[in-house]
């Protein structure tokens, strides 16, 4: 693979408010997500139907199949007992049909195929699966959440130790020692998980597609091929349109299995298994519970001697995942003495995964409701208190920041807000019935470029280019931004680009996630852009191509690269019933530059908005009893609707990263989300002097 | 129990045969192919499968097929013919979407919602029944919150109804 070292771009759509691209598909409905395909001639599509786990642990004693297969329209019942094979069983999320164990209430013990979804549905519900249960535990606790984890997600360590903590904290003329919760949260993108799977003989081998609702169509075929026993040029994905993500799609789950196993049995027909929106809430991921231990020490004027945060979550004894909660107190305020640790219980429960900003969504709220809790200790600004805090390089690695702006952020929010005019003292303002309150916090996430990618770029002829790569747009704006990229990387007009993405046949692309898609993606596309005028000129011969990969950038070990913000809440509690509204929310970043300010800003809004839904209305109620969750629709798990999202504004810092990408843009996807459940709870203390230190934010509490 | 219906789509008489168990929006996606209209949820809890029903919004979900025949059904892509309908160039203009998956639903509730207040139909927020609706922000965003965005779209849908409102 030829590697191209980058140059930053000349500048010219990148920057402007391209309208989406795939606009005119999304508002008319004509876009086709993933089980609204046609697929050809290969046999009119079977559905099929998840029959989940009644019991939390434990064996199949025996299977009944028999009432189901009797009802008219259903085709099969697979179970573990009749289910094709797989080579590798290893992810025990994913290696579903294969045992009689059950390791979650929940978990996927047969599948029916039926003519219809109405028989499929019926049938499902007519399979009869007796269990032999086990004793299981299922409930987060202080005392149980004790195991250490070699590593936290993504890789990076689980603990960390700098200094004396003890010590400092000892001397420490301020301390503030509490404990933050956060809820089990669910990702909930609206169209629920979904794929189309059917194989073919190709050659005289065995090759299976997919339409999957996915985050990286690449991801799948990697996951899927061993776990099959075939190649992974024998499986292609594509994923066209995908009806948003926020982690959940980010990895296969266990129904994208059931979708391919099922194919192998219906002789070519394909199969459509959407999940439903109550399955979603065990078989797709979601954020576990969080509790944050938090000491802070600081001498008189604010300034942070010692930080700890001790944190205690979830996670599944069937197959690992580790929030990374801590690692934002790594890096966001100086202090010579340091030291985090996350410890999982290993429960029998659903596999939690990544929900948007995983680590630094519940981490940064416990640390900014506790810094919120120190400015108040030390008679300080919340704002003058983060500004005595900043450190002059990253705590964690020691390498200078590249564009730490917090500050910046911080200032201009306040300047927009009107902080100037905020009393300092908590229930200080009444409007009628009414009081309010402004709160503020810090948001962070790092900036990334994923290894693994490459474009391709090919001349057309009459001044048009096609560009490929098969990264996917969630919704993100993926889809526009590259064409826009792609654009200013060929010095052309974006309407001379024919983009094409979304398909594992295309150039590898790693997944949309982490922020780091833009990053990822557009640099390959800059290098792919960069090499083929190396190669072939300004004036090339039409089918001219050059497929690339973004040579190593020489930076990445100069700098530590993150993005910064600064959160802004006005929040009004009602005296008598308690009931919170957000008039105000204002998020201000500092990401780089921004390629698309139209999708940008949809983009940083839906996290602001995301974030308000976390702070006042998530919350997964499980039942340690039974091990289920209790909230698993759309009318138990709140998330924020119309009339909860007020004024809600992002705007962001002129400025650009070319350190860090040719673009000079550094992600956007997660950002919006950080800081702004601390931003509302300390509004609402502000308001009210209650301070609350567990999301959601609910009326009771502030009724005691 | 199988019966046979007929349903005109975005202007085209479609004859269909349904299971009595079918949903509208089955009928809709899986029978006649018509992918306009979104399942999200299923329960009627999320509004992606919003389409006008005899020229009022109404959830397809939770209405069964078997039910309604000779209906007329217009779904987001019904709405648009040569040109997009206004709302839906509105959604354009504001960027009142991110993953299009809501949006079908979102457009139609949208169109909805100027109908009834056309008509006077007051809503919660509604102080003074007896006037005439006007659709400021606070009752666009009790008349949509039917339809939920998880993408968090919501002021960009908002300043969309609003500019079809003609405010």
């Amino acid at each position: 693979m030829t590697e191209q070292q980058t140059v930053p771009l000349d500048i010219r759509s990148i920057g402007t408010p391209h309208p989406r691209v795939d606009g005119v598909e999304k508002v008319t409905g004509r876009a086709a997500y993933a089980v609204e395909h046609e697929v050809g001639d290969v046999g009119d599509p079977l559905h099929a139907w998840l029959v989940t786990s009644r019991v939390p642990k434990g064996r199949i004693a025996g299977i009944d199949a028999g009432p189901a297969l009797a009802h008219p329209g259903v085709v099969s019942v697979l179970d573990h007992t009749n289910a094709p094979h797989l080579d590798d069983t290893s992810n025990g999320e994913l290696a579903i049909l294969q045992d009689d164990r059950v390791h979650f209430h929940g978990q996927v013990v047969a599948l029916v195929l039926a003519e219809t979804s109405e028989a499929a549905r019926e049938g499902a519900a007519l399979v009869e699966v007796r269990y032999d249960e086990e004793p299981f535990e299922a409930e987060l606790r202080e005392d149980n959440a004790t195991y250490r984890p070699d590593q936290v997600n993504p890789a990076i360590e689980t603990d960390t130790d700098e200094g004396d903590v003890d010590a400092a904290l000892a001397d420490a003329a301020v301390v503030v020692e509490q404990t933050y919760r956060t809820a089990y949260e669910h990702n909930n993108p609206l169209e629920p998980h979904a794929t189309t799977a059917w194989w073919r003989d190709e050659d005289g081998e065995p090759a299976l597609s997919l339409f999957d609702s996915t985050q990286g169509v690449h991801g799948v075929v990697s996951t899927l091929a061993p776990m099959l026993g075939v190649e992974e040029d024998q499986i292609r994905v594509r994923a066209p349109y995908v009806g948003g993500g926020f982690g959940s799609k980010g990895e296969a789950h266990a129904h994208v299995l059931a979708a391919a196993l099922a194919a192998q049995v219906t002789d070519g027909r394909p199969v459509r298994l959407a999940v439903t929106r109550q399955q979603m809430f065990t078989l797709t991921g979601y954020r576990t519970a969080t509790i944050s231990h938090f000491r802070l020490g600081a001498d008189a004027d604010g300034r942070l001697t010692a930080i700890e945060h001790r944190v205690q979550e979830q996670t599944s004894a069937v197959r690992e995942f580790a929030e990374q909660t801590a690692s934002p107190t790594r890096m966001l305020y100086a202090a010579p003495n340091r030291r985090t640790s996350h410890r999982l219980a290993r429960l029998d429960v659903a596999v939690p995964s990544w929900m948007r900003a995983p680590g630094e969504m519940p981490g940064v709220f416990a640390h900014e409701v506790a810094m919120d809790e120190l400015a108040v200790a030390c008679g300080l600004d919340p704002i003058e208190l983060r500004v005595r805090n900043e450190p002059e390089t990253d705590p964690e690695t020691g390498k200078p920041f590249n564009d730490r702006r917090l500050v910046d952020c911080l200032r201009r929010g306040a300047e927009r807000f009107g902080w100037a005019d905020r009393p300092e003292a908590p229930r200080s303002t009444e409007d009628g019935e009414w009081w309010v309150g402004t709160g503020v916090a810090a948001a962070t996430y790092p900036a990334m470029v994923q290894p693994g990618n490459q474009a391709r770029v090919r001349f057309l002829g009459e001044g048009r280019y096609a560009v490929a790569i098969g990264s996917v747009d969630i919704g993100t704006g993926a889809r526009t931004v590259l064409t826009q990229i792609a654009a200013d990387a060929l010095g052309t007009g974006p309407d001379a680009i024919d983009l094409e993405i979304a398909d594992s046949l295309l150039p590898p692309a790693t997944v949309a996630g982490g922020s780091s898609g833009t990053s990822s993606w557009g640099g390959a596309i800059v290098a792919a852009a960069q090499r083929f005028r190396a190669d072939h000129g300004t004036e090339p011969s039409p089918g001219a191509e050059t497929t690339a990969s973004a040579a190593e950038n020489p930076n990445a070990e100069k700098y530590a690269f993150h993005s910064f913000g600064a959160v802004f809440a006005e929040a009004r509690v009602h005296r008598w019933t308690g009931e919170i509204r957000v008039p105000r929310l204002l998020g201000v970043y500092s990401v780089g530059r921004i390629v698309n300010p139209a999708t940008a800003r949809s983009q940083l809004v839906g996290g602001l908005v995301m974030g308000l839904s976390a702070a006042l209305f998530e919350e997964g109620v499980r039942d340690p009893r039974f091990g289920h969750p209790v909230t698993q629709d759309l009318a138990t798990y709140h998330v924020a609707a119309h009339a909860d999202a007020l004024d809600v504004q992002a705007e962001w810092l002129d400025e650009s990263d070319e350190r860090f990408t040719p673009m000079g843009s550094r992600g956007i996807g997660e950002i919006g989300i950080v800081g702004t459940a601390a931003a509302v709870a300390n509004a609402t203390y502000h308001a009210t002097g209650v301070r609350v230190r567990s999301i959601p934010v609910t009326a009771d509490r502030f009724l005691e | 129990m199988d019966a046979d219906i007929t349903l005109t789509v975005d202007g085209t008489e479609r004859s269909v045969t349904v299971d009595t168990r079918t949903t509208l929006l089955d009928a809709l996606r899986e029978r006649l192919g018509v992918t306009s209209p979104k399942k999200g949820c299923d329960h009627g809890q999320c509004g992606s499968c919003t389409v006008l029903l005899d020229g009022r919004r109404h959830l397809t979900c939770l209405a069964l097929a078997v039910a309604y025949d000779g209906a007329e059904v217009v779904t987001a892509d019904g709405l648009a013919s040569a040109e997009l309908h206004p709302v839906q160039q509105a959604f354009l203009d504001h960027d009142g979407f991110q993953c299009g998956y809501c949006t079908p639903g979102q457009v139609c509730s949208g169109v909805g919602v100027l109908d009834e207040a056309k008509q006077g139909h007051p809503s919660l927020v509604t102080e003074d029944l007896e006037a005439e609706v006007e659709l400021d922000d606070d009752e666009i965003r009790e008349r949509m919150s039917g339809n939920l965005c998880r993408c968090g779209a919501y002021p960009g849908i908002l300043a969309a109804v609003r500019e079809a409102a003609g405010r």
